[in-house]
């Protein structure tokens, strides 16, 4: 069955996901939803290593797994850091009772 | 295959532009969830479906409830009404488009790019992906799994002590 997806097509949704990413931690003021906008440029980064290990394949014409393993510990990371980081935005929702950014201005001066 | 693949590339951005357009958080986390959601489906379509279950089970439900768990924990509600700064979407459209327009500069004069999904025989009789990448895990990449271990508990105990109430 020809398919006329090509590896291009799968690196341009992941191009346009981290864009929106990036753009939404820009946008935004809540820190919650800046910190989902890290996770949605991860996931991004995520396709385009998925897609790369499909498309070189090995000699066995297998898809090239080491990609995937990588992806893996991207995965694990993802989670630590989110435990992590929500721990520090309720720290900081204790200490100042606001999520966002603006307010947060005791390092500026 | 081909609308397969435009329908959850659709849902994938769709939900993205949910995540940074809707005002109120929750609303935020559940585009996030359908985000997802239409990633994972992207990966099997790869052929990766150790990998799209894995999206599936840790961000669209772990990582994903504990973001809801916090907004909730959270009182935000008069967060909604808050509108966006004029110069900061202007900002971010304009480095976002930006940063579009490299990337598909990038992909116009990227010839492997052009390579057409074909089905792999070879995957038949080969062990499943869950098998090969566990034995890549414990083989090859036997001390970053180590680290990563190490790197899972250091952050459980980070998250106790920095949920304690006293923070000094």
């Amino acid at each position: 069955m020809e398919s006329g997806l090509t590896l291009n097509h799968f690196l341009a949704v992941s191009g346009v996901l981290f864009a929106i990413g990036f753009a939404g931690v820009l946008i935004r003021r809540n820190i919650i939803v800046i910190f989902m906008c890290l996770e949605l440029m991860l996931s991004a980064a995520n396709l385009t290593l998925v897609a790369f290990s499909r498309f070189n394949t090995t000699e066995a014409g297998l898809p090239d797994y080491n990609g995937q393993v990588l992806l893996f510990f991207i995965i694990t990371v993802a989670a630590a850091e989110v435990a992590v980081g929500l721990a520090i935005i309720v720290a900081l929702f204790r200490a100042r009772q606001t999520t966002d950014v603006t307010q947060i201005v005791s390092m500026k001066n | 295959m081909t609308f397969l693949f435009y329908l959850f590339a659709a849902l994938a951005v769709i939900g993205g532009i949910g995540v940074v357009a809707n005002k109120n958080p929750v609303s935020s986390a559940f585009a996030m969830i359908l985000s997802f959601l239409g990633l994972a489906a992207l990966f099997i379509q790869l052929d990766a479906y150790l990998v799209g279950i894995l999206q599936v089970l840790v961000y669209a439900g772990a990582i994903m409830v504990l973001f809801l768990f916090i907004v909730m924990l959270l009182d935000l509600e008069d967060e909604e009404g808050r509108r966006f700064g004029f110069f900061s979407t202007a900002g971010a459209v304009i480095v976002a488009g930006g940063l579009l327009m490299v990337v598909s500069g990038v992909l116009k004069r990227f010839e492997e790019g052009e390579k057409v999904l074909k089905p792999l025989k070879a995957m038949k009789d080969a062990p499943s992906d869950a098998h090969q990448i566990g034995e890549l895990l414990f083989t090859t990449y036997w001390f970053p799994i180590q680290v990563i271990g190490m790197l899972l508990l250091v952050s459980t105990i980070g998250v106790i002590v920095l949920s304690k109430r006293q923070l000094r």
